[in-house]
């Protein structure tokens, strides 16, 4: 009856039936892609953490914060454990990022605006100040991640891993659409356009930003987990510094608020982008992102999904 | 007594180096209500402009002394270019989105200001010791210093001094006044708020520009300097209030001296304090230490 | 009196913001069902004394019972839970949503437990009493139209459905027609008054327009500088003496235009 219901809503069977193309299209790919897809998809899932925030209409500055947290969670387990499990990993970068999220949530959930930006801005700061100065914590270099292992087995390709960010992706993106047409997800919007109702509806403001902070630290934590996997290592200045969040955020605009599977498409073409830029002007990858991101702000203020939506296939389903 | 004294100068021209540069991107705050990323590009540029300018006037055999007019016009040709360039092309069309959103705009200005650099100067760094090595060192404390660092305290003290005069002495400071407490009623009184705008725009580039450029002799002027430099100058800010000028005189000071003091005793802490500064006041008091709080009505 | 029978009851309520009197020993009580109109100039501690009994401002003194329990210094929100809910002078809505997810999020934040908030917000049940709703103050034409874009009067009109879907037992109304156009007011009204009377809800109403006033309330209360200067029944209030030089001022009295009183003005 779940399945039922579930298949009912479009976007979820959309988000399924791509993910599950994707899926298969990875076997055929050459590696270099699929290394591309599944950065593109990882950073897909931390943008889906920032989406919930923006729907409520807070911008974080300083998501690297969970980006870097669930990243060193996997390399520092490995480091003291030894354990490269991929689901005690997900689980471990996950769980770490939701509890630091749960904690400073208390004191975020009161801010808005430019103070609940810059204040998240300031917790990631920490984070970096004490990583790159610290021996213990691998300082500016940072560790290298080891291969990720699947229930003892050591897979010979990175398609297993492939898989399971797929996978994840799936749950993520299914999991914030069942909450986004739920009623607590409509209070994301509820609150955005007007907290002084919604408290005299009889509900907390700052618990309903707290839920969502939370959320939002979880996926991004997961986030980081998946890509120090992909990637095979960690470091400050590509997974915590403050670039790293303008970066996140850069993906969100580009995505656009319009839907789950948003974040992904738009991250998945950030990635392929960056790759070309690299080949054809290494010196204007920056021109090039700073370029697009005010065209954006400009012209096309709800992201790349607008572009989708004003599809004429897409506009004759949405007006059955 | 001589570890006191050596931190204390070592905090004070951090501290004017920081209020240097950042109070341009406050009073771009204040008045525009900006939060201006961009600032660092104009640090980054104002660098650039010197260190190269200062190595061709070497190259041509002119005297030492030549690098403190080439830190000033370029500081002034870095903010009137970009400033003037930036306001009328972009920040214009932005003004009645919301703050955050300004804020990632002027972060793409910063990205493209950033690789501009790259396309201009080349990735190699630029040296420009001349106004340095021209101003000596001098003992303090038992310590040979040089004197240009310790020129940073004046530069500090001339550009609080002409912010303050400007800001309460001239009809120019109370026109801004005006503008910084209602943009609706300036323009219903007949202030023309959009030259205004531009004006403090140029200013507070002009001061970033300064920022860079005064400090470039004595670093190597490589791409990515901007990048800790504009996270550092909106601690300031943020620690003394957004929009404030006494705010990022006592932001620059603590932070200042914070580094300084985590610096000489605890090394490994050195960025740790300021971020965790910024952190507790934007949790004590989000408006930071020197700004009037508002309240909503229904 | 008899308190056991009042909703509210409020004792010695004092409010002052730096030095200036908002609230100056007000006492009242409201009784089930009871319709009371506040009257009073701009100023005269109207929506002070609103904003007091649903907690957007602590009073400096004094005691607000509901139902027999101390309230004083409620949150608003706690004050919707066990009854009380208000609407505003200026509406306050979800600007960017429909009329119907307005009300959605109001029912489904109404009757509430532990999980149905994560039910879809279009749940089947909560669609029927919606749409209930919406025809009992005639929003049903509305349905599917954005709040930022209807009229003042519509808007209202969903601020006010919006605060009653939690059945209180203690309305508060700031300005229910304020920015409506006249002959829209008595339909807005009349709508409003008669659902509310089914429900057997107390309604306390801050309004200008005496016609209004008169129509619709059993009793007057009548603000002047924080206080209460008249507590009666209409055709009483608007004939009393003060009333008449402090709140009615010259359009009915007969002589005093000139010493009409200065409006205090205040936060």
């Amino acid at each position: 009856m779940i399945i039922k219901a579930l298949s009912a809503d479009r976007t979820i069977s959309w988000v399924v039936a791509s993910f599950a193309i994707l899926a298969i299209v990875g076997l055929m790919v050459p590696n270099w892609v699929l290394n591309g897809t599944m950065f593109g998809l990882a950073r897909g899932l931390a943008v889906l953490g920032l989406l919930v925030l923006w729907r409520t209409g807070l911008v974080s500055f300083g998501h690297a914060l969970y980006f870097g947290l669930g990243a060193y969670a996997v390399a520092l387990l490995e480091k003291y454990t030894g354990v490269s499990d991929v689901f005690v990993r997900l689980a471990v970068a996950l769980a770490t990022a939701a509890a630091v999220g749960f904690m400073l949530g208390f004191v975020l959930r009161n801010h808005r605006g430019i103070f609940f930006a810059m204040l998240s801005l300031a917790f990631s700061m920490v984070l970096y100040g004490v990583l790159i100065k610290s021996e213990a914590l691998g300082s500016t270099d940072g560790f290298s991640v080891s291969q990720t292992t699947i229930l003892g087995w050591q897979p010979e390709t990175k398609y297993p891993l492939f898989l399971t960010i797929i996978l994840t992706g799936v749950v993520a993106a299914v999991g914030m659409q069942i909450y986004f047409r739920s009623a607590l997800g409509h209070l994301t919007t509820a609150v955005r356009d007007n907290e002084i109702r919604v408290e005299y509806l009889g509900y907390s403001v700052a618990q309903a930003i707290h839920i969502k902070y939370v959320l939002s630290a979880a996926l991004t934590g997961a986030a980081g987990g998946l890509f120090a996997m992909a990637l095979g290592q960690v470091d400050p200045d590509s997974m915590v510094n403050w670039t790293v969040s303008g970066e996140l955020v850069f993906i969100s605009i580009l995505s656009g608020p319009g839907s789950v599977a948003a974040p992904f498409i738009g991250a998945v073409a950030f990635e392929f982008l960056r790759t070309f830029a690299f080949e054809l002007a290494p010196h204007a990858w920056q021109l090039i992102v700073g370029g697009t991101l005010l065209g954006i702000i400009l012209f096309l203020p709800r992201g790349l999904w607008s572009l989708i939506e004003r599809l004429p296939m897409r506009q004759e389903r949405d007006r059955e | 007594m001589q570890a006191t004294t050596t931190l204390l100068i070592d905090g004070l021209v951090y501290a004017s180096y920081l209020f240097i540069v950042s109070v341009g991107l406050t009073i771009v705050f204040g008045v525009m209500k900006i939060l201006n990323i961009a600032h660092g590009g104009f640090y980054a540029w104002g660098a650039y402009a010197a260190a190269y300018s200062i190595g061709v006037a070497a190259h041509f055999g002119l005297p030492d002394w030549i690098g403190f007019i080439m830190i000033g016009l370029s500081s002034l040709c870095v903010g009137f270019i970009f400033g003037f360039l930036i306001e009328r092309l972009i920040l214009r069309r932005l003004y009645h989105h919301e703050e955050v959103i300004v804020l990632l705009a002027t972060f793409g200005l910063f990205l493209v200001l950033e690789d501009l650099i790259l396309l201009v100067f080349g990735v190699n760094p630029y040296f420009a010791y001349q106004p340095m090595v021209y101003l000596g060192s001098v003992e303090m404390g038992g310590i040979s210093r040089d004197v240009y660092s310790l020129s940073l305290i004046i530069l500090a003290c001339v550009v609080a001094f002409v912010c303050w005069y400007i800001l309460s002495l001239t009809k120019w400071g109370k026109i801004l006044a005006t503008v910084i407490y209602d943009r609706e009623i300036s323009l219903a009184i007949g202030i023309n708020v959009t030259t205004i705008y531009v004006w403090t725009f140029i200013f507070g580039a002009t001061l970033g520009a300064l920022g860079g450029a005064y400090i470039a002799p004595t670093i190597s002027v490589a791409p990515g300097i901007s990048i800790d430099v504009i996270v550092l100058s909106f601690a300031v800010v943020v620690i003394g209030g957004m929009g404030s000028i006494p705010g990022a005189l006592i932001g620059a000071a603590m932070v200042g001296m914070l580094r300084a003091f985590a610096v000489h005793q605890f090394p490994e802490l050195e960025l740790f304090v300021v971020f965790a500064v910024m952190a507790i006041v934007l949790m004590i008091r989000p408006e930071g230490l020197f700004a009037p709080v508002k309240a909503r009505r229904i | 009196m008899n308190n056991a029978h009042s909703v509210l009851r409020i004792r010695d309520l004092n409010k002052s913001f730096a030095g200036i009197v908002a609230a100056k020993n007000i006492n009242t009580d409201i009784k089930p069902g009871e319709v009371v109109g506040i009257i009073g100039a701009n100023g005269a501690g109207k929506t002070v004394f609103v904003n007091m009994i649903t907690g957007y401002l602590k009073p400096t003194s004094g005691l607000i019972e509901f139902e027999g329990r101390n309230i004083t210094g409620i949150e608003p929100r706690n004050a919707t839970h066990i009854g009380v809910s208000r609407s505003f002078q200026i509406s306050q809505v979800f600007m960017s949503m429909t009329v119907m997810n307005n009300l959605l999020v109001a029912i489904s934040l109404a009757n509430r437990d532990s999980c149905s908030l994560l039910r879809p917000l279009n749940s089947p049940r909560r669609v029927r009493e919606c749409e209930r709703v919406m025809e009992c103050y005639q929003l049903l034409k509305y349905r599917d139209q954005v709040a930022g874009t209807l009229a003042q009067g519509v808007r209202k009109l969903l601020d006010i459905a919006m605060a009653v879907v939690s059945k209180p037992r203690l309305l508060l109304l700031d300005e229910p027609t304020s920015g409506v156009s006249i002959d829209e007011k008595f339909d807005l009204m009349d709508i409003v008054v008669n659902a509310l009377k089914e429900q057997g809800t107390a309604v306390l109403f801050v309004e200008h327009d005496m016609d209004i006033v008169q129509r619709y309330v059993d009793r007057i209360m009548a603000f002047y500088q924080g206080e209460i200067i008249c507590d009666a029944p209409p055709e009483l209030a608007l004939r009393d003496a003060k009333v008449i030089e402090y709140v009615l001022g010259f359009r009915h009295g007969t002589e005093q235009v000139d010493d009409r009183p200065k409006e205090p003005r205040h936060a």
